[in-house]
């Protein structure tokens, strides 16, 4: 199957130093992909190459086999809904208002008679239900990253790009919000989520990509692209991979025990 | 994993409710119509001259019966309730106050929408042309024009030099404010008092250079006023606000959009860079117009934007249309009371404005400053 979004040979720049050098990632149809790395790996950047937000210094990024640059921002829209990491609301709009924000780019268009349908599967899908009449800026942080998400999946696009949906939800939350998008993916669409819990998203990726400074690890299944060895040099310290059943396990080994650290003053 | 999905079904939430808040609005516009056509009924009967109700409303079916007359509607007649008593009643309705009360609801409802137009695309509810400097700029280049005596637009000349310097200022704030998207509301006020400085030096340097015929001009001018208003000064700034106000209206929905920051707009469809620049535009052309015959009229943008959104949540559309009503309002009250305060004295209503949101502004930077734990 063809790839839905593909970046090439892809570089940026800021300034002197180069976040991204040669990045080369396809999605197609179906699959949920992981984005993982340390910090300052160019995990976000790469999400900001592929939803379109900067313009790479070298390299391509396609959507549907047209470069992004050529497609205007209200088609993009239709295409792809993009999930950021800080949801800041400037005015104090009610969680149904912000809701129904995702629904904008449907607006006039025949689409637009399931803006109901979409709006109340969210609002059920994100469990926002009990607030939708509060003021986003009055909520918690998790609850407004709820509210976000709930926006992102009113767009209803069948290619979803995520900065971290999940680092300020509970664990219900967290694994709702994977569980959602391996559905969405099972249904055909296409996922591509940063992720920072590992488990997570041996869990729930189709495949993962292993980013550190600026380049790709490692690329596929979780159980291939996923080593003790690996990951252990990537992030810089100890985590170990098993496979239990098919199922893929990643933990860091801690390497002072609970007893010792109770009488360690730096631990 | 179909075991994960029954655990995690049940949910707590309920089925979306829509509750479309129309309740609200319809009051408020009720209640600022109904209030907005009596202060203008009784603004007008105050003064040197006082006219009572019925003489003013008298005054007015008699014009109007003229004028369906003159268009061959002679059968629609207005009963006159009253003939005005003194002679020259008529003459001050039509050529002194219903111009100035005109002018007074037209350019309240430009400032206020203004404002609110500036608030959303700034997305910070402390962006007030007249707080950021967007007024002084329009002033700096009406001062240049009266001190050069330039006039090649006729009477346009200086509302023309104050939309450009108003547009020019507004450009300049609005890149200079901004940085990563959003303005910071430390950034903004320090962005101002640049602004606002140097534009001083504009004006100051521009008074000393003029004749003294030309320096109190300057000066009336900055203090803002409506005293002498002609109607071919409302024709002027009406057009230029009707077209700002419908601009601004269909901007509404991209407005309420950046609301959740410009990359999430456009991540929604919506094209930022033209958003941005016609939305200055609008900004500058409404501002302009209200600044360029009247003068700096400070703060109703702010107060009054802020108001709304109180009452009516942030939706652009009703804001914006409701605030054009509640600017109207505002000013023709503070003009009112500019004119009629002190008998035979008339206030310069900018003064009146500054005295009342001053300390609006520093209230509400307070407020911001408690909420967000800091300049933030």
């Amino acid at each position: 199957m063809s790839a839905v979004l593909e970046a090439r040979g892809l570089h940026v720049r800021y300034g002197e130093r180069e976040v991204l050098a040669g990045v080369d990632v396809a999605i197609v149809p179906g699959e949920l992909v992981a984005l993982v790395g340390p910090n300052g790996a160019g995990k976000s950047t790469l999400l900001h190459a592929l939803s379109g937000d900067i313009d790479p210094s070298s390299g391509t990024v396609e959507l549907d086999g047209r470069p992004l640059g050529t497609v205007r921002a209200l088609d993009l829209a239709r295409r792809r809904a993009v999930l950021t990491q800080s949801n800041e609301v400037s005015f104090p709009f009610t969680t149904l208002e912000v809701v129904e924000m995702g629904r904008a780019p449907w607006r006039g268009r025949p689409e637009s008679d399931e803006d109901d349908a979409r709006i109340a599967a969210a609002v059920e899908e994100a469990e926002i239900g009990t607030f939708l009449e509060r003021r986003v800026t009055e909520l918690s942080g998790g609850e407004r990253a709820r509210v976000a998400f709930a926006r992102v999946r009113a767009q209803a696009c069948e290619v979803i790009l995520l900065d971290e949906p999940t680092v300020s939800l509970d664990i219900r939350h967290q694994e709702r919000v994977l569980l959602r998008l391996a559905e969405h993916a099972r249904s055909g669409g296409a996922v591509i989520v940063v992720l920072h819990d590992l488990d997570l998203a041996a869990a729930y990726a189709d495949r993962v990509v292993v980013l550190d400074g600026g380049r790709v690890r490692a690329a596929g299944p979780p159980s291939e692209a996923f080593s003790s060895e690996l990951l252990s040099d990537v992030y810089r310290h100890p985590l170990s991979v098993r496979v239990v059943d098919g199922d893929v396990h990643v933990r860091p080994l801690r390497p002072v025990s609970r007893s010792r650290k109770e009488h360690s003053a730096h631990a | 994993m179909s075991a994960a999905a029954t655990a995690l079904g049940p949910a707590r939430s309920s089925a979306p409710v829509r509750v479309h808040s129309a309740g609200p609005r319809r009051v408020l516009v009720l209640t600022l119509g109904v209030a907005t056509v009596v202060l203008a009924v009784v603004s007008a009967g105050l003064g040197q001259l006082a006219i009572s109700v019925p003489e003013i409303l008298g005054s007015l079916a008699a014009h109007t019966n003229d004028a369906l007359a003159s268009i061959g509607w002679s059968a629609v007649v207005l009963p006159e309730a009253a003939t005005p008593a003194h002679p020259n009643a008529d003459a001050t309705l039509w050529m002194i106050r219903f111009p100035r009360i005109a002018m007074a609801l037209v350019v309240g409802a430009a400032l206020a929408v203004g404002g609110a137009l500036m608030q959303g695309v700034f997305r910070n509810p402390l962006a007030e042309p007249g707080v950021v400097g967007v007024s002084s700029g329009g002033a700096v280049a009406a001062s240049i024009a009266i001190l050069t005596g330039a006039s090649f637009a006729g009477p346009l000349t200086s509302p023309l030099f104050a939309f450009v310097g108003g547009l020019a200022a507004t450009f300049l704030v609005y890149f200079a404010a901004r940085s990563g998207g959003r303005t910071e509301v430390v950034t903004l006020v320090l962005t101002g008092i640049a602004v606002n400085a140097v534009c001083g030096a504009g004006i100051a340097l521009a008074t000393f250079l003029s004749t003294t015929q030309q320096r109190e001009q300057i000066v009336f001018w900055q203090l803002g006023s409506l005293n002498g208003t002609r109607w071919q000064d409302v024709a002027i700034v009406l057009p230029i606000t009707i077209v700002g106000i419908i601009g601004a209206l269909t901007l509404s929905h991209r407005l309420d959009l950046l609301a959740l920051g410009e990359r999430q707009a456009h991540h929604l469809g919506v094209s930022i860079e033209s958003t941005r620049v016609i939305a200055i535009v609008l900004v500058a052309v409404l501002t302009a117009a209200a600044v360029s015959l009247c003068g700096i009229i400070a703060f109703v943008g702010l107060v009054v934007p802020h108001l709304v959104r109180l009452v009516l949540g942030p939706a652009h559309r009703a804001l914006l249309a409701v605030s054009a009503l509640g600017g109207a309002f505002l000013l023709l009250a503070a003009d009112t009371v500019a004119r009629t305060a002190v008998p035979y004295a008339d206030l310069p209503i900018g003064m009146l404005t500054a005295l009342v949101g001053g300390p609006f502004f520093f209230w509400l930077l307070r407020r911001a400053r408690v909420r967000s734990g800091g300049w933030a």
